[in-house]
This record gives C-alpha cells, structure tokens and sequence, in this order.
C-alpha cells in the first residue's frame, strides 16, 4: 500500500501523531505502553493515532505477547519529497537573485 | 535486447534578460559573483575543476552539492554536474546544471537546465538522512492550506 501525499500529509498534520511519528523514528521500536506514557494522551487515543500512522504506511507493528510494538517506517515519507518542485522553486528564486545582480552590474 | 535507462526529467527555466551575455557570464563564472545570487562556492572556468557549493541546509538536503565542470564555452555555454555531496551520496541526486546564453535583440536568454532526475531518486529517499525531522515541522502550515 503506498499512502497518496494528502492521506501522508493530513496523517502528520495532528501534532500528537506527529510526535509519536518523530519519537518513534528518533528512539527506535516503542511498545504501546511506552508512547502512552509520554504522548500526554490515554492509551486509546494513542493506539488510534497509531492505527492512522500504519494506515498511512508510516509505522509497522509486531505483536509479541500481550504488547504490541511499534517501528517507524521513515520511507514512507517517500512521497512527499519532490525533488523537481523543490529545485523549480529554488532555480526561480535565484534566477529573480541573478537579475538583481546584473541590474547592479549595471549601474 | 537490454532495456534502456528509465527515463530521466529536467528542470528547464528560461528568461530573457536586457543585459549583455557577457554580463550575464560574469555572473555565472566568477565565484564571489556567483555567491550573490546562488551560493558560496570554489568555482574555476575550467573544465574538469571539481569545486562544491554550500548553502545552509535545508530539509533533505546538507546543504553541499559535489560538481564538476563539464564545458566551458565563453559567453555561451556553461555545464557542470550537480550532485549530492559525498556524505548523503547513497541514492543522492546526480543531474547536470547546463547554461546556456543566446543573444537577443533586446539582450540575452538566459536558459538553465538541470537534467538527470531519476524516478528513483524520490524512491531513493532515506528519511533519517535528510532531516525530515525539520520537513515536517513546516507540514502543518502546508496541511492548512490543503482545506
């Protein structure tokens, strides 16, 4: 399943999904438990932002016991980097800069 | 039959400007000049210099493109290669900075085009390496505008 960039968008738009997502990435694998304890939020809520996280393919789960836990998958991320929108927007800002720069030449 | 290299994409952006190419060649070859409308750089006009360009860094990017140059053509054609630095170079971009500069009646086009992006250099994409940590800082700002 690969996530469309608005679903991966409006997934990391909600800050506390946003936080389970980037303390996950930075900590490594985190039992549901663990995020719990440190997302502010009850468990529940948690275990919702995360099933929106794995919908978005941006979290995978393994069951081992009575806990589940849970690993970032930072790849897929993959979608929203654009590479060419990124270097369009970038080359026009420095045509406008180089312009600016001959009109001074110029004087 | 061997199945040809997927297809590549350019940026392609092209503006006339009143000025004489040779103004507008000054400003592409020499390096403090370059560094006030691109980047602060090691630029030589000489084919073969390997010189890199630094910039603060910004989300999936170090800030630091590896470059080459390629051809060296006075008040016409200029090329080097525009890649991901050495430390994020796995799956990083390679593509081609090509300027070209025709004489207009009113001055000089000025084209640039940046060729060689592959499907895969998205596919590619680490995100531990290329501080998507700051990228997503700004995707709630982007994510309002989506309604």
């Amino acid at each position: 399943m690969r996530a469309t960039t608005n679903e991966l968008f409006s997934t990391l738009a909600d800050p506390t999904r946003r936080a389970i997502f980037e303390r996950l990435c930075r900590d490594g694998e985190q039992t549901v438990r663990a995020l719990t304890d440190r997302a502010g939020v009850s468990q529940p809520a948690v275990s919702k932002h995360l099933g929106v996280l794995k919908h978005a393919g941006l979290v995978r789960d393994r069951r081992a016991g009575r806990q589940t836990h849970y690993t970032a998958q930072p790849q897929g991320l993959a979608p929203l980097i654009d590479w060419m929108s990124l270097y369009g927007a970038f080359w026009r800002e420095r045509f406008d800069r180089l312009e600016a720069l001959l009109n001074r030449m110029d004087q | 039959m061997t199945k040809p290299a997927a297809a590549t994409r350019s940026i392609v952006i092209e503006r006339e400007m009143p000025h004489p190419p040779e103004r507008v060649w000054r400003a592409l070859t020499q390096g403090a000049l370059i560094e006030e409308w691109l980047m602060e750089n090691d630029f030589q006009p000489v084919v073969d210099h390997r010189f890199n360009f630094r910039a603060t860094p910004m989300p999936h990017w170090n800030g630091v493109v590896d470059c080459q140059v390629l051809v060296v053509e006075p008040n016409q054609r200029l090329s080097y290669s525009w890649n991901a630095s050495s430390e994020e170079a796995t799956g990083g971009l390679k593509t081609v900075v090509t300027w070209t500069l025709t004489p207009t009646k009113g001055g000089v086009l000025v084209r640039m085009e940046q060729s060689g992006f592959r499907p895969e250099d998205e596919a590619n994409y680490q995100g531990a390496n290329y501080g998507w940590q700051r990228f997503i800082g700004g995707l709630e700002r982007v994510a309002a505008g989506l309604g």
